[in-house]
């Protein structure tokens, strides 16, 4: 009887110490997003919030973004490239299967990369998979690639989130049902509030840390804080408003993630209408521009000047900023010389992002200055896409272009900036057909010259990736190369 | 009776057709192209005529309109173009958090509003009277959503009694919805209470100062026995025709309050789907809305006519 009484109390006590300890070492996490994913199918939208939940954790490609923007071998476990630059054939790893079971093969990739490429596809990024002329399956585990011309990027594009590989057995549901090779399995989405995630027990790689993972949706700025204040989300990936930022760093409960993004944030300038098309009028509206003032009043200090087109993390990167520095004087007399003593009139048209709507003010007193009286219209993104973006009916907007390495958008004329230039058009044709890393690497410094020379746009500054996370929470991302939240190496400290 | 009925129920049935036609070409003239937004600065024109194809948006607008109207006679409100799934789902789901949140607030604005106008009407000029209008008068002034804000900074952020905001889901229990649900009921109650509670008072004041309610005072009634008994029920109705409004106002109402405790409601549902370009879920939720209302109205004209056979008559 004694006995019985001792033994229960033991196992009391063991079962409380045990549960204490799972107490300690957490294994699951909330974290906060601003923007809801539409859907759940990243090959077949352009929104970004989709590989924000699902690109790393769920969804894989060939190559893969790390954090500092690198591309390494995902599913591909190696390639080889043949001598002319045109043929890829990938040695894909053994063993990899979905999370509905079926493996991973040769096939997999064959109809992934075939249903973006085929003519009524509804991938919004269908240009990365343009160059693709053949895919052929050479066994289960080895797929070759052959491509019309020789591209340098093609590693890096298979890298991105609307390149994942997905499967056949699982297309037609993926909107709602993602199935994926990741870490994390999808298991449950109530739509208008959370996603959840759940750790993948067969994952081919490092098993993810954390058992669960939900994503909670909350788009106004002022819940997002009180939300990470109560402790209700235990991160928030890129939180919406920086001027609460520093009360977070303050407090010893949370840590403040600070990192770059692959957003350069640009005033774009509509190149062909007047008085745009001088380029004498753009240079002045650069000079008219006081960077730091638009950091500092819309960003709340977060964010690096830029001077043309170009993410400054990368290696590659030219630091053009001095070119177009802040001078309202030699803004005033380049105007005069232009034609424009007395300044002109023209429209700003403004997304809804807060970089767009506070800049916005901002640069419209500054052009104001020299001259220019810029009348700001707010849009919001469909009738922006439609009035700007398609109809190019505007002067100038901010918007910050979020795609990484996209400098190659100033070779299409018919884009909303409407920028003309044949040298620039052909130097980009040139840096896809070369592979050379180091000729590559001059040809994209000549590009961010020649843009900047030639004052296409206002460069203003690069997007920083702003998060707030328990203080206890390791391996998260501080930068975003792709927009992603990638979980995989995420803990939380005893 | 049967004739005041039927004279309605055509009414109810003709703003429905009317209500239909308005919203469907309000929202063809909002500018936007919903497969533009969805796939973005990089999209293909071959893309998007894909994407344009699948959703149904290369049919012509009439034919739209026959088979958006002809699918909800049967139920259907066809598949959102972002989501993917089908509308009357999305709907029904969020219903879930909508229309409870919608009758939280009711019970709460009703359960203020009655005691505190009766009190109100019953101490008329005195202190119980002063402060009853001083505090409704606040509370018609301030606006919800920061005294929703003001209450996550007291009763989520330093007292933790709540959480900040979200849904626990129904599959919690009722316990812990209700508590996700309190935030956002009194700040939705708070200005639906105050307009309540003054309507309440002056309708109240209105019929104690009739004839009837003065020959039931000279047949030896006490001033409380005559409120209790005759002026209340006569009062009724034109609190029962705020009640009516408000209900109507909680349903649509409700999208900031939904923003603000980020509850997946079918306020926050209309907003996205505005913003996106998702014009078939805007479309078929705010018919659904416009129905609400619609029945809501029909039920309290009903409800007039019960509790005062005068107005049967007049149809």
């Amino acid at each position: 009887m004694f006995a019985g009484w001792y033994k229960k109390g033991a196992l009391a006590a063991a079962a409380l110490v045990a549960g204490m300890g799972m107490a300690e070492a957490k294994t699951d996490i909330v974290v906060g997003m601003q923007l809801e994913p539409p859907h759940l199918d990243p090959t077949s939208a352009a929104a970004g919030a989709i590989d924000s939940v699902l690109y790393s954790n769920v969804f894989e490609g060939l190559t893969r973004f790390m954090s500092d923007g690198s591309v390494v071998p995902g599913l591909a476990q190696s390639w080889e490239i043949s001598a002319d630059g045109t043929v890829y054939t990938f040695k894909l790893r053994a063993g990899v299967t979905f999370h509905d079971g079926t493996d991973f093969t040769a096939d997999d990739v064959k109809f992934s990369l075939d249903r973006a490429r085929a003519e009524d596809s509804q991938n919004a990024q269908k240009a990365l998979f343009a160059g693709i002329t053949d895919v052929a399956v050479i066994d289960p585990l080895t797929v070759q690639v052959t491509l019309g011309a020789p591209n340098g990027a093609f590693l890096f594009n298979m890298a991105w989130g609307d390149a994942v590989i997905v499967a056949p057995e699982s297309i037609d549901a993926i909107k709602t049902n993602p199935v994926g090779t990741g870490a994390f399995k999808f298991a449950n989405w109530v739509q208008g509030d959370r996603i959840d995630l759940v750790k993948n027990p067969a994952y081919w790689g490092t098993p993810a840390k954390l058992e669960r993972a939900t994503f909670k949706f909350i788009s106004d700025p002022t819940a997002a804080f009180a939300a990470v204040m109560a402790e209700d989300v235990h991160a928030f990936a890129g939180f919406p408003a920086p001027e609460n930022l520093p009360q977070f760093a303050a407090d010893p409960r949370f840590q403040v993630l600070v990192g770059s993004t692959e957003g350069e944030t640009i005033l774009s300038t509509n190149n062909k209408m007047p008085p745009f098309d001088n380029l004498t009028v753009r240079k002045a509206l650069a000079h008219a521009i006081d960077r730091q003032a638009i950091i500092d009043g819309a960003m709340f200090g977060y964010g690096t000047p830029i001077g043309t087109h170009f993410a400054p993390h990368n290696p590659d990167y030219v630091d053009l900023t001095a070119q177009s520095a802040y001078d309202p004087e030699l803004a005033k007399k380049l105007l005069a010389e232009a034609g424009f003593p007395e300044g002109f009139k023209t429209t700003l048209k403004l997304p809804p992002p807060s970089y767009a709507r506070r800049g916005g003010e901002i640069i419209a007193a500054q052009l104001r200055a020299v001259g220019i009286e810029a009348e700001i219209s707010n849009l919001e993104w469909p009738q922006w896409l439609e009035q700007v973006f398609r109809g190019k009916d505007y002067g100038l907007t901010i918007v910050s272009h979020t795609e990484p390495a996209d400098i190659n958008i100033y070779a299409r004329p018919e884009y909303y900036f409407q920028y003309d230039n044949p040298a620039f058009q052909k130097l980009m044709t040139d840096l896809t057909n070369t592979t050379d890393p180091a000729a590559r690497s001059a040809m994209l410094k000549t590009a961010q010259t020649i843009i900047a020379d030639d004052y296409v746009n206002g460069y203003l500054f690069q997007l920083a990736a702003l998060s707030v996370a328990n203080a206890k929470i390791e391996g998260l991302w501080a930068n975003a190369p792709t927009q992603a939240t990638d979980l995989t190496a995420v803990s939380w400290k005893d | 009776m049967l004739q005041f009925f039927v004279k309605r129920l055509m009414a109810l049935v003709l703003t429905l057709v009317v209500a239909s036609g308005v919203i469907f070409l309000c929202l063809e003239i909002v500018p936007g192209d919903p497969a533009l937004y969805m796939l973005g600065l990089n999209a293909q024109e071959d893309t998007l005529a894909a994407l344009r194809a699948e959703l149904g948006l290369d049919m012509g607008p009439v034919a739209r309109y026959w088979a958006w109207v002809s699918g909800m006679m049967v139920g259907d409100f066809g598949i959102s173009y972002t989501y993917r799934t089908p509308v009357a789902e999305m709907v029904a789901e969020r219903l879930k958090v909508s229309l409870p949140l919608a009758i939280y607030a009711l019970t709460l604005s009703t359960a203020i509003a009655f005691p505190a106008g009766i009190w109100a009407a019953s101490r008329r000029g005195r202190g119980a009277d002063i402060a009853v209008m001083g505090v409704t008068q606040l509370g018609v002034a301030i606006p919800n959503f920061w005294f929703a804000m003001l209450m996550v900074l007291v009763f989520a952020i330093h007292l933790r009694w709540f959480n900040a905001g979200g849904f626990a889901g129904w599959e919690a229990g009722v316990g812990p919805v209700l508590k996700s649900l309190t935030l956002p009921a009194i700040a939705l109650a708070l200005p639906q209470a105050s307009i309540l509670a003054r309507v309440m008072r002056s309708a109240l004041l209105d019929s104690l100062n009739e004839d009837y309610v003065r020959t039931a005072r000279a047949k030896g009634l006490s001033r409380g026995q005559a409120l209790w008994r005759h002026a209340l029920r006569n009062a009724l109705i034109p609190v029962l025709t705020i009640i009516g409004l408000q209900f109507a106002f909680l349903m649509a109402g409700a999208i900031i309050i939904e923003n603000v405790f980020y509850l997946p409601g079918l306020g926050r549902l209309v907003f996205q789907a505005i913003s996106a370009r998702d014009l078939i879920v805007v479309e078929s939720v705010v018919m659904l809305l416009v129905f609400a209302v619609v029945v809501v109205n029909f039920l309290v004209d009903i409800a007039y006519a019960l509790v005062d056979p005068r107005l049967r008559g007049r149809g």
